[in-house]
């Protein structure tokens, strides 16, 4: 049982997993924690690290990000990020949706909560109007799938 | 008691040279008594990441706004932060952040708006700190408090609001957005989340000059002389207008209220904090659209 700052319908079990990682923590630690986690966001693979302009940007960040969706014909979800190195919390960000939504079948990428972003304790550390920048991520990639599936 | 002025041969052209210090000053001034540096970023944990050695943090989201009521923090509240990052109200506080120091200008705004006597810009911010090879540090100071008297919060003189600004339709505005913002056509891309107002467009009046047009390519502000032409030569602004300066929500267009005020000496200079996400969101308040004011 957890207690959550937010409730929400059901979080997959990896976001689930790293919402409880948060949310286990002092305050103090969790910026820590995002950072640990932008560190972990993975590169460009070379097809779009030389084809940035195949990439969506996310103007609602206020760092430019970019990002792109493949749905494989299995279905299964790769999501691919790109934001600067300055920008830490963006990339903390793109790492807790990759972390918690690569490889997932569409279905399940779809179903994730949209405020799920308010259930990682972040909200008094980083403010609501900075989370709103995940939010939107997690938007455009929903969108991206639904567009691809057709 | 404040520390001595940078001399810095470019700053003697400013207005007021005492508001901003080179990051060679910093470096020798680094570990005299009296002066707190403090980061300001748009990203949050770009500070974690190493700053500025013994610079505090100062968060313009978590700490400087009211959590509750869209407003800053009372004089209490100030007192409180100022009192936890080991500022004194005779400290020589010097700000410095990412983003051509957008945020750091935004944190000076409201620390001026309780009238702390002695704060500074670090020209440059903090990239250019970095570009220069001076040190980092990921180590946390934690200052013990100190005494910072409650100053009440002056919203009259460099604050504005929007009946302020309703009734000063037909003076000098200047909108710091992107040209894109100004003229409203960001609002309408198809399908994408759009956030932060229902109208765009600008106010009437309002004359376009993007905020980072003050700054250099490596982040400083440039010369007086190159200002002037900017927004006395482009703009048409006389240094004794009554002007007013917004953008979004009062951020980029402390950058400009900062060059305004403080570099060229213009003493009639309002923030509107309220920016764009009050005015595009307000009923029956008059809008401009397109690229002209």
């Amino acid at each position: 049982m957890t207690t959550q700052p937010v409730s929400g319908a059901a979080l997959n079990p990896r976001l689930q997993e790293i919402a409880d990682d948060f949310n286990a923590m002092p305050d103090r630690d969790r910026l820590q924690l995002l950072l640990e986690l932008s560190r972990e966001l993975p590169a460009l693979p070379e097809r779009y690290a030389d084809h940035r302009d195949l990439l969506e940007p996310v103007p609602e960040c206020q760092t430019p990000l970019f990002l792109a969706v493949e749905v494989e014909p299995d279905s299964t979800v790769r999501l691919f990020f790109d934001a600067p190195q300055e920008a830490p919390t963006t990339r903390g960000f793109a790492a807790i949706l990759h972390a918690g939504l690569d490889g997932l079948p569409a279905d399940e990428v779809l179903a994730t909560p949209a405020e799920f972003t308010g259930q990682l304790g972040l909200q008094d550390l980083v403010s609501p109007l900075r989370l709103r920048g995940m939010a939107a991520m997690l938007a455009r990639i929903k969108r991206q799938i639904r567009d691809q599936r057709g | 008691m404040a520390l001595a002025y940078d001399s810095a041969a470019k700053f003697g052209d400013y207005a007021h040279p005492e508001r901003i210090v080179t990051t060679e000053w910093v470096a020798a001034h680094l570990d005299d008594p009296g002066l707190v540096v403090a980061e300001s970023d748009e990203d949050v944990l770009l500070y974690e990441t190493g700053h500025v050695p013994g610079a505090v943090k100062l968060d313009w989201h978590t700490e400087l706004n009211d959590p509750v009521t869209r407003d800053y923090v009372d004089g209490a509240g100030f007192a409180r932060l100022m009192s936890s990052k080991g500022i004194t109200r005779d400290t020589t506080l010097v700000l410095y952040g990412d983003k051509n120091n957008w945020w750091a200008a935004y944190a000076l705004w409201v620390c001026s708006l309780f009238g702390h006597p002695d704060v500074r810009l670090m020209d440059g911010g903090r990239a250019k700190w970095i570009a220069e090879g001076r040190p980092l540090s990921t180590d946390t100071p934690k200052p013990d408090p100190v005494e910072y008297p409650v100053v009440e919060r002056d919203d009259q003189h460099i604050r504005a609001f929007k009946d302020q600004v309703l009734a000063h339709l037909g003076q000098p505005m200047i909108d710091v957005r992107s040209p894109g913002e100004y003229s409203g056509e960001l609002l309408h891309m198809p399908d994408y989340p759009q956030e932060g107002a229902l109208r765009g467009g600008h106010i009437p009046g309002a004359k376009s000059v993007p905020w980072a047009r003050a700054a250099a390519e490596d982040a400083t502000f440039r010369t007086r002389a190159e200002l002037e032409a900017i927004y006395q030569g482009e703009a048409g602004l006389s240094p004794d207008d009554d002007v007013v300066v917004y953008c979004r929500i009062g951020e980029r267009s402390s950058h400009t209220w900062f060059v305004l005020h403080h570099l060229l000496g213009y003493p009639h200079v309002r923030n509107y904090d309220g920016s764009w996400t009050e005015w595009g969101n307000s009923v029956r308040v008059p809008i401009t659209r397109g690229t002209s004011p």
